[in-house]
């Protein structure tokens, strides 16, 4: 099973919105509520409370300071998690086969019971999707909330993956990226979504929408019209109010 | 990548084992009887410790029979199976060598080369990393079979074998130091790539997602000090090259031989360390290290 | 391929119970799934946003989302506890309810039947401070307040008497209709879910925000032009654009005259004791005049049309009306961009195309929607007129020493721009709008054995109102409403120590605080108020004779107390998020929440609202007890449904008589059960017509009345003249029966101008010349997500960060340390490059830093060796001046802690193991928490 679908029949992924998130974090909680308390193991924490706490989270938010040529640095915050290569480097290296991808959607799974948590699939990504969990020993990833998303007990409309849910900005979307009609296949078109990595190869099904250009504010000589004045002196101004409300009433 | 001294130990003595096993495959005139028995002793000692020794960096050890599935497409998984198949050919042959004295050649062929494909098999789990620009290139393989060919003509007492090989092993290191240097250098993959904000400007990590320390962080991006790499370097090819062929160039003595073998050991250790220690992963630049 | 079968759809929980999140102030709905546990008992198992609740529609911040580990904290205290070792070192011994209650009992008691004042209690966030605030009435005490006064009372106070509503929660843009969208030192906090679904919005529409901040996280970093000023300089800067709009008559001439003061008239005769105050007729009815007759009229009069440019002689004095007032004094070269580019570190051409832009979208992108409306003149306006600019601003423009007047020169600028309460700018939430005038005044009276003579807190208009005795001293403990700090409407929490330990106004018996971390980080002068909390007198008793605390956790604080009442977490507890407070209100609608136990606490601890029920009736309080003495209240619940603050308004407005009637009705002895079945809330919509215009618009004034926020329709003007102010420097001439101490009336002329001004907010030194200041991170609410296993990997340390010029000036390099000193004191920290910051101000997070055995956290954990607190260099005074006194480090008007105008030095130094100061560990009352936490309930 590690060998790699030739196809799947969808490429379900995320896309992401570097113009709006706000790194508030939300979705790294979110996941590890949810993943904690379903799929596989429980997304445990070792030293809690102590000097060196360390969990396992399938979700995390880096942050970026850019330096344009010209004008002030910029900062952007980076959602991420698996995400969900075509060419997905982390399944072909595993030695049990615990690492697959599904063929109906595109998902890349670990089944936690073959795995025999020897780190070599988090070798082979390039993004830092995976981590072993710190009690179980067994290689943790995004599952884009497979249990969510075809979940029969959930309402309609929160079969989406749980980091997609409680995003408050509204930055993260989820849908088929293989299928052009897709909200989010459009989104991907409309901003010029892109791949991190793609020298690397892997085919990564999730994009990120980059940010709209920063401080390109319009310049005083195209707005100077907005702002023709019409009176030097406080007298001036007084005169042109009586003026302008004669003219009204 | 983190030095793991499970994995370090691993790949030392069973590159070293299983390049003694071929050596002993190979030798036409292989010795039989006692000393079979100890030179076999020693070689599977070496192959099965780092085995095993390999199975303490695993989360789940007691899962590993189901490592041996997947051979079609991991190195991994291929390499599990070569070393089995390696250790029971070589455990045949060996047990006709030690226990009736017959030299049954086409199992010592058989098993030396399988004993030399597994060592290729291990040093593809590195090469394969297009995630680690210092490996995945001919240098993995070409460094992990030296090292197991002159580890095994060492412990098989090809002294004059060894002489040949140890200033070939010791070229090798600098160039493919130098190689991996250049590899590294050469790589692709930067910040920018890995988060496309390359159009915009210069990138540089603000803030890594969490304050402390997470599994990618100890097991991926090992900061070692680059001064430290080339002093280690330097000591590493002096212990495993140099000082072993200033030995063995001394008139023959037994116990010089025994500190040419531990001196070479202890550089192969310390070569190892810096393999690892100083392989940067790719994530390690979403962490801005 | 045979990939493994999984299950896709599992059974996601047993219940799902619906109640409102406490993991900071926003209030968001939250669904919380239960699990049968391994005990066969129902547990908290995972918790999500719920998508019908008003605030926040399912969403969820990283705080919500980790609130079961809150919930499961190790820091949870267990039961009530007395002191048995010294203050401060945290050896207590826990006791029974009752005894911890006899023991409140015996305390407070004599204090009531003697002398109130001898009792503080204040509360930090609180979110049920109409009740907190009943009990301290009744009880009797002057000295009561939340934490508005170290928090938000600038903003707060700013937007009331200027526009009756202000920024923070209690109003919002209109997300749907903004095209730009500007922010003044937003932070990531307050409002922060509906703050960031917006921002959301106008990034799906593509409009534009502008981003003022001298630091470009979180909001600034996702706006499209982020302006890095100079801390302090807000007002200089919004005044500039104020200068540019004006001068180019870009602004609202219409607005101005129908719904705000600028045609009001302004007495002009210096010699005059109304000098600068505003001519109003017998009924003490502003006068206009009026462009049809050219006569004065009320303001309100059916059908006037206020004229802006009328003058008006009456008695033998010239009247001008404000607007006068404001060209003469904005129009000025000192308010123009090239005089203040350098001061607010923003270039002149940069200023006026910001005002060009403001300008452009206000006027020349200005709609309508087709919706007729009736204003309280009586004139029908057959749309409503949209201005798609909004403005939003928080906690960095409110917390310096000039932060009232920079909120009023805010509200100025989207004021004349015409953009508050309109489509497309900023909206009041209920209860707001409500003018200044119809809130309560500040009551400090005093009776023995009674309850005090008003509410605590409010708002005054001139000297008259003010809490002083005979002799000018302050009634309160905190000095607010006095002569210091005389429009101080939130009172001054963090004044509350120091003055007790000084005796100053006067010494206090007890100070009960509640969920306050008075000891850590709620204090400026960390390390002097933890020795004020410990000091003795000459007998060796404490200064501070009793502490009574309550918390939920085992924070910083509770080392100081005498008697520790423990308190639930938020899931474990009834609270009720009213309209008698600070409600969940939308701009569209009225809607208030609960919170109900939806698991029972595993510890014995009560919330802290029904334990005052409790005390309340031994206490014998009015309110508390029966006319047979009995205690009224069983416990908060009780309180929450049958508690009437007038008849028919309770503390919830929904579901009131049998279920049915909203607003006012009945108490409903089914109340709770009903808001349970709604999702813990209740909303009711308001009318299209009545949605903008709000505080001119007959119907929603008709529809607020109906709803019981008010007694009787109460239109108002907006007053960018602000007589208040004026009537304190009245009284600072010389021209009021009161007069401030000499001392302060240099002050009063300088800072409290009735027209929105800018003074300097901090003293040029040659030594301390970097401005260091504090935000709070997205995924941590103050102090208590360190306790939360999750968000304590997300922030367990904090570095200072340092702008590229101090960063190369000083040859830092990452993982370097630097010395922080200020006139106060100084701290060593690690330091950190960040080049999107303005070049003269460092900055780090809040909160993160903690003392060694709080939070039932490892004595070495990086909270308490890596993270820090700024307090340690800020203190509640300034250095002396040259006039040898130490003035305080706030708001000259409301007394807000100005912890935004901290200076610095930096110096580079030697890296050390721990951050500096280190304070010795305090003994955790709740032991430390376990090594690996796997929490999952389900199999």
């Amino acid at each position: 099973m590690t060998t790699l679908p030739t196809h799947t029949e969808k490429s379900l992924g995320l896309v992401i919105d570097l113009d709006t998130c706000v790194g508030c974090h939300a979705c790294v909680t979110a996941c590890k509520g949810w993943n904690t308390e379903n799929y596989g193991a429980p997304l445990a924490d070792t030293d809690a409370y102590g000097a060196n706490p360390v969990g396992s989270f399938l979700n995390r938010v880096h942050s970026y300071e850019v330096q344009p040529e010209t004008g002030p640095a910029q900062l952007y915050h980076m959602p991420k998690s698996c995400l969900h290569c075509a060419d997905a480097p982390c399944v072909t290296v595993c030695p049990t086969g615990a690492s697959y991808k599904r063929v109906e959607d595109g998902i890349v799974l670990v089944n936690e019971s073959d795995c025999i948590g020897c780190g070599l699939c988090a070798w082979a990504c390039p993004y830092g999707a995976r981590e072993m969990d710190p009690s179980e020993g067994v290689m943790k990833k995004c599952t884009l909330c497979v249990d969510r998303i075809y979940n029969e007990n959930l309402p309609e409309e929160d079969r989406q993956p749980a980091c997609v849910r409680t995003c408050p900005a509204g930055a993260r979307h989820f849908g088929d990226l293989s299928d052009p009609e897709s909200d989010v296949s459009k989104l991907v078109a409309d901003r010029g979504g892109i791949e991190l990595m793609p020298e690397q190869g892997t085919a990564p099904v999730n994009r990120y929408l980059p940010p709209r250009p920063r401080d390109k504010a319009p310049e005083m000589d195209v707005l100077a019209p907005f702002l023709e004045p019409v009176a030097e002196e406080p007298t001036g101004f007084l005169g042109w109010l009586d003026r302008t409300l004669s003219k009204v009433s | 990548m983190h030095p793991a001294p499970s994995i370090i130990i691993f790949t030392v003595l069973s590159g070293m084992g299983f390049g003694m096993l071929a050596f002993l495959g190979f030798d036409i005139d292989a010795p039989t009887g006692w000393a079979a028995f100890w030179f076999f002793l020693i070689a599977f000692a070496l192959a099965v410790g780092g085995l095993l020794s390999s199975t303490f960096h695993l989360g789940r050890p007691e899962r590993f029979l189901k490592a041996f599935s997947q051979w079609r497409s991991s190195w991994l998984s291929r390499e599990g199976v070569l070393a089995v198949a390696a250790l029971l050919t070589m455990g045949l042959y060996a047990f006709l060598l030690v226990f009736f004295e017959t030299q049954v050649s086409f199992l010592g062929f058989l098993g030396g080369g399988l004993s030399l494909v597994t060592v290729f098999a291990t040093s593809m789990i590195y090469a394969q990393m297009k995630t680690v620009p210092r490996w995945h290139n001919w240098t993995a393989p070409v460094m992990f079979l030296a090292f197991a060919l002159t580890g095994g003509a060492l412990l098989t007492g090809n002294v004059w074998l060894v002489k040949i090989l140890l200033p070939i092993l010791a070229i090798l290191q600098v160039i493919s130091w130098f190689d991996q240097d250049r590899h590294e250098a050469s790589s692709e993959t930067n910040i920018e790539t890995a988060t496309g904000l390359g159009d915009i400007g210069t990138v540089r990590s603000f803030e890594a997602p969490h304050t402390g320390d997470n599994y990618l962080t100890r097991e991926m991006v090992f900061r070692i000090g680059r001064k430290h790499a080339l002093t280690l370097k330097v000591i590493s090819i002096v212990l495993f090259a140099v000082l072993p062929l200033v030995l063995l160039l001394l008139p023959f003595h037994h116990m010089l031989a025994i500190l040419a073998v531990l001196s070479h050991l202890a550089g192969v250790f310390i070569q190892r360390w810096v393999f690892f220690a100083e392989a940067r992963h790719v994530v390690g630049l979403y962490y801005g290290r | 391929m045979n990939a493994p079968k999984i299950d896709t759809s599992p059974k996601v929980s047993d219940e799902v119970r619906k109640t409102t999140c406490y993991m900071c102030a926003c209030r968001c709905g939250i669904n919380v799934h239960m699990k049968y546990g391994p005990d066969g008992k129902k547990q908290v198992a995972y918790i999500e946003g719920n998508r019908d609740h008003p605030v926040n529609k399912g969403v969820l911040c990283a705080k919500g989302s980790s609130g079961i580990m809150q919930h499961l904290s190790p820091a949870r205290l267990k039961a009530p506890m007395k002191r048995v070792g010294p203050r401060g070192s945290g050896e207590f011994e826990e006791i029974s309810w009752n005894e911890a209650l006899e023991t409140a009992v015996s305390i407070l008691k004599p204090i009531r039947e003697t002398d109130q004042s001898k009792l503080a209690f204040f509360t930090g966030r609180d979110q049920s401070q109409s009740f907190t605030s009943m009990f301290a009435q009744s009880f009797g005490t002057p000295n009561y307040a939340a934490h508005g006064g170290f928090c938000s009372v600038n903003m707060a106070a700013a937007g009331i008497y200027t526009m009756g509503g202000a920024f923070w929660e209690f109003g919002q843009p209109d997300w749907d209709h903004t095209k730009l969208f500007m922010i003044f030192g937003v932070a990531e906090d307050h409002d922060s879910n509906p703050i960031k679904m917006g921002l959301g919005k106008l990034k799906e529409r593509g409009a534009k925000v502008i981003g003022v901040n001298p630091i470009r996280t979180g909001y600034n970093a996702i706006a499209d032009e982020w302006v890095g000023i100079t801390p302090g300089t807000d007002g200089l800067f919004i005044l500039s654009l104020v200068h540019c709009l004006m001068k180019a008559g870009r602004i609202d001439l219409d607005y101005l005259a129908r719904f705000t003061d600028a045609p009001c008239l302004v007495n002009e005769d210096p010699e005059s004791d109304e000098h600068g105050l505003i001519l109003t007729n017998e009924a003490g009815k502003k006068l206009v005049i009026d462009r049809r007759t050219g006569k004065p009229e009320a303001y309100d009069t059916k059908g006037v049309q206020p004229d802006l440019s009328g003058s008006y002689r009456h008695a033998g004095i010239t009247h001008r009306p404000v607007l006068h007032h404001m060209a003469e004094k904005y129009l000025a070269d000192e308010h123009a961009p090239e005089t203040v580019a350098e001061r607010v570190g923003i270039s002149a051409e940069r200023i006026r195309a910001i005002a060009a832009d403001l300008a452009r979208v206000a006027f020349d992108e200005a709609f309508e929607l087709d919706r007729e409306w009736t204003d309280f003149r009586g004139d029908t306006h057959k749309t409503m007129i949209g201005r798609p600019v909004a403005f939003h601003a928080m906690r960095g423009i409110s917390a310096h020493s000039n932060g009232f007047q920079t909120c009023r020169a805010l509200h100025l600028l989207q004021i004349i721009l015409g953009t508050v309460e309109v489509p497309g700018g900023f909206r009041f939430k209920p209860p707001y709008p409500k003018a200044a005038t119809i809130h309560p005044k500040p009551h400090a009276g005093v009776t023995p054995g009674k309850p005090l003579d008003g509410p605590h807190l409010g708002f005054l208009h001139g000297p008259d109102d003010l809490l002083i005795d005979e002799d000018g001293n302050p009634k309160r403990i905190d000095k607010a409403f006095s002569w210091e700090n005389p429009m101080s409407a939130h009172g001054l929490m963090h004044m509350v120590i120091s003055n007790a330990h000084a005796g100053d106004p006067y010494k206090i018996d007890t100070l009960m605080l509640y969920m306050a971390n008075m000891s850590w980080n709620s204090s400026m002068n960390t390390s002097g108020v933890m020795k004020m909390l410990t000091d003795t007198d000459e007998n060796g008793d404490y200064v501070i004779p009793n502490i009574i605390y309550s918390d939920a956790y085992s924070s910083e604080m509770v080392a100081y107390a005498d008697l520790i009442l423990p308190d639930t977490t938020y899931l474990e507890r009834h609270d009720c998020i009213s309209l008698l407070d600070r409600p969940i209100c939308e701009a569209s609608a009225a809607a208030d929440a609960i919170r109900w136990p939806v698991v029972e606490p595993d510890r014995d601890v009560r919330g802290f609202q029904s334990v005052l029920c409790d005390l309340g009736g031994r206490l014998g309080l009015p309110g508390f007890t029966n006319e047979d003495g009995s205690q009224k209240y069983a416990d908060y619940a009780d309180y929450i449904q049958n508690h009437e603050r007038k008849p028919g308004i309770g503390p919830l407005a929904g579901f009131r008589g049998k279920g049915d009637e909203h607003g006012r009705g009945a108490p409903n002895p089914d109340q709770i059960e009903r808001y349970k079945e709604n999702g813990s809330f209740w909303i009711s919509h308001i009318p299209e017509d009545a949605e903008y215009y709000k505080p001119w618009n007959n119907a929603y004034q008709d529809w607020a009345v109906d709803l019981g926020l008010f007694d009787a329709p109460s239109p108002y003007l907006f007053t960018l003249w602000c007589e208040p102010l004026r009537r304190f420097q009245l009284a600072a001439e010389g021209k009021h029966r009161l007069s401030p101490p000499e001392h302060l009336k240099a002050r009063y002329a300088e800072t409290m101008d009735p027209l929105p001004l800018w003074y300097p907010a901090t003293e040029v030194s040659d030594q301390f010349t970097v401005h260091a200041m504090t935000q709070r991170p997205m995924a941590m609410y103050h102090s208590w997500g360190s306790q939360n296993a999750w968000l304590r990997q997300i922030h367990g340390r904090n570095p200072l960060y340092v702008p590229t010029k101090i960063w190369a000036a000083n040859g830092f390099a990452e993982g370097d340390w630097a010395r922080v000193s200020s006139p106060h004191g100084e701290i060593t920290v690690p330091v950190a490059h960040m080049a999107a910051l303005n070049e003269n101000t460092v900055w780090t997070w809040n909160a993160i830093g903690k003392r060694k055995g709080a939070w039932a956290l490892e004595e070495d954990a990086p909270e308490a060796t890596k993270g820090f607190l700024l307090n340690h260099i800020m203190h509640e005074l300034m250095p002396p001046k040259g006039d040898g006194l130490r003035w305080a480090n706030s708001d000259p008007i409301t007394g807000q802690a100005a912890w935004f105008d901290l200076m610095v030095k930096i110096e580079k130094y030697t890296a050390l193991n721990e951050c500096s100061p280190a304070h010795p560990a305090q003994k955790s009352p709740v032991g430390k928490g376990p090594s690996t936490v796997k929490q999952k309930i389900g199999t």
